[in-house]
């Protein structure tokens, strides 16, 4: 292994090689060192949407600016990541649901989104096979730019652009020290030796907050396990991702014509286990015939586990380390890591590079939870 | 032997010439080659393809892969119905 890099990304997911290739570009010598493989963690396990219609200021802007990227994104990294804009269909389903809505469409509207608040007889023309009345929906939003992409696809095609550009990653590699001295980091040990840095990058998904403890600093991030399932493929019927905040779902149907979705597993809790429950199966097959009684006679496949890595707020924490100089957060996206990556590492780029801060930045260090009020991201599903 | 026609994974159509061709490009790892080709990720749930995907990325890199490494196979055993699952029967 080399002995000296400008930075060390930790951990191989969307976030770690989208960074990696953003500061390669900027001819900053990158080491990522990832404990398994690329993709391994929460990315590799995710719903892939990509969706811009948030509660909070912070969230809607990394997500508006991370489309812009999106949409340009395969030819820039000179592979298909698989992006698609069908669309999200956000269900509505009473007054109290309705009023928060139009408070997050006309922020979202500020922004220069293009968001619409549909009647219930709209609903079907967007997805035709919803039991809008068996839902009780009252309403919906939707934004026909929201989509979705491959997230191994986009994670293997920043990984391979950003090596390309002399970015140096390591899988099946832990850390296990990070080295600070005088509040400054000065390097890094890992099973396979010890790196010198001044700048280390924390984007190791719910195992973050073990990495932050390297360096005494203690996140607030909790792991929670989450459940998604994939049916067989058939024709296709509807191209939007459907959610509700209420309970809680998500679907959609991908391009090769399977639907993925997840469901808050009853009786959730926090922790690491990663085997399949009977319960989240049966809970999901319930409410998914419920929205669209048509797919109970398709057939499910497979589930799996992945992670949410939850901070009070359901915010991500990102930017410099109060007390520790060079130690960077990239962490905390509590289920939306995915969506906002392209954003997120092109304002950590600039300040790791430039030095330069963000309104955004400012926003979601890990400052804000020292005994402030915490603004609450509330459109979270899954 | 024409390798675009040998199948290896009839999920997915792939030939032993898409397999050989990811794994020249990089993809050794095998969890990395299954999500790269979604291999595994059909009906079969890799019961028919990844023994054979196996063998053929340990000739190709010459190193012996753990059968514990591989891929697990995700419930429920064989596909189905979301009705039968969203069934209150026994």
């Amino acid at each position: 292994m080399i002995k000296k890099t400008d930075v060390v990304i930790i951990g191989g997911g969307v976030n770690g090689c989208s960074l990696a290739y953003n500061l390669a570009k900027r001819g900053i010598d990158v080491t990522l060192f990832e404990k398994k493989y690329l993709s391994s963690g929460a990315t590799g396990a995710c719903g892939a949407g990509i969706r811009q219609q948030w509660s909070t200021r912070e969230n809607a802007l990394l997500a508006i600016e991370s489309v812009k990227i999106f949409e340009k994104l395969s030819r820039e990294l000179g592979e298909d990541i698989e992006f698609r804009q069908g669309g999200y269909l956000i269900m509505v389903h009473d007054e109290e649901e309705m009023k928060q809505a139009e408070k997050n469409v006309s922020m979202q509207r500020s922004l220069g989104l293009k968001v619409d608040i549909l009647e219930p007889d709209e609903i079907n023309d967007i997805v035709p096979i919803l039991d809008v009345k068996g839902i009780n929906a009252v309403g919906a939003t939707f934004c026909p730019s929201d989509g979705h992409a491959n997230p191994f696809k986009t994670t293997f095609a920043y990984a391979n652009a950003a090596r390309k550009l002399g970015a140096k990653l390591y899988t099946h590699t832990t850390v296990n020290k990070i080295r600070v001295k005088d509040g400054t980091v000065v390097g890094v040990s890992t099973d396979k030796g010890f790196i010198k840095t001044s700048v280390v990058v924390n984007a190791a998904g719910v195992w973050s907050r073990d990495i932050a403890r390297l360096t005494g600093v203690k996140l607030p991030n909790v792991p929670f396990r989450k459940e998604i399932m994939a049916t067989e493929r058939f024709k296709l019927l509807f191209e939007a991702m459907v959610i509700s905040f209420k309970d809680g779902i998500y679907f959609s149907q991908q391009r090769e014509g399977q639907i993925v979705g997840g469901i808050p597993i009853p009786g959730e809790k926090s922790g690491y286990k990663t085997m399949p429950t009977f319960a989240f199966l049966q809970h999901m097959a319930k409410t998914l015939t419920r929205y669209a009684p048509v797919l109970k006679h398709v057939n499910m496949l497979r589930h799996w586990t992945g992670f949410y890595d939850v901070t009070p707020d359901a915010r991500p924490i990102l930017g410099e380390t109060p007390g520790i100089k060079g130690f960077i957060q990239c962490n905390g996206f509590s289920g939306h890591g995915f969506m906002i990556s392209p954003m997120v590492t092109k304002i950590l780029t600039e300040y790791i590079v430039d030095g330069r801060t963000s309104d955004i930045l400012e926003k979601l260090s890990l400052n804000r939870f020292k005994g402030k009020k915490i603004d609450r991201e509330m459109s979270v599903v899954g | 032997m024409v390798k675009k026609k040998i199948i290896v994974c009839r999920c997915e159509d792939l030939t032993l010439e898409d397999v050989e061709k990811a794994i020249d490009e990089g993809y050794i790892d095998l969890e990395e080659l299954r999500k790269k080709l979604r291999i595994g990720m059909g009906p079969c749930q890799g019961r028919v393809c990844l023994p054979i995907v196996m063998k053929i990325l340990e000739r190709k890199t010459g190193k012996k892969i753990p059968k514990e490494s591989l891929p697990k196979a995700r419930p429920p055993i064989i596909p189905v119905p979301l009705g039968t699952l969203a069934s209150e029967e026994k």
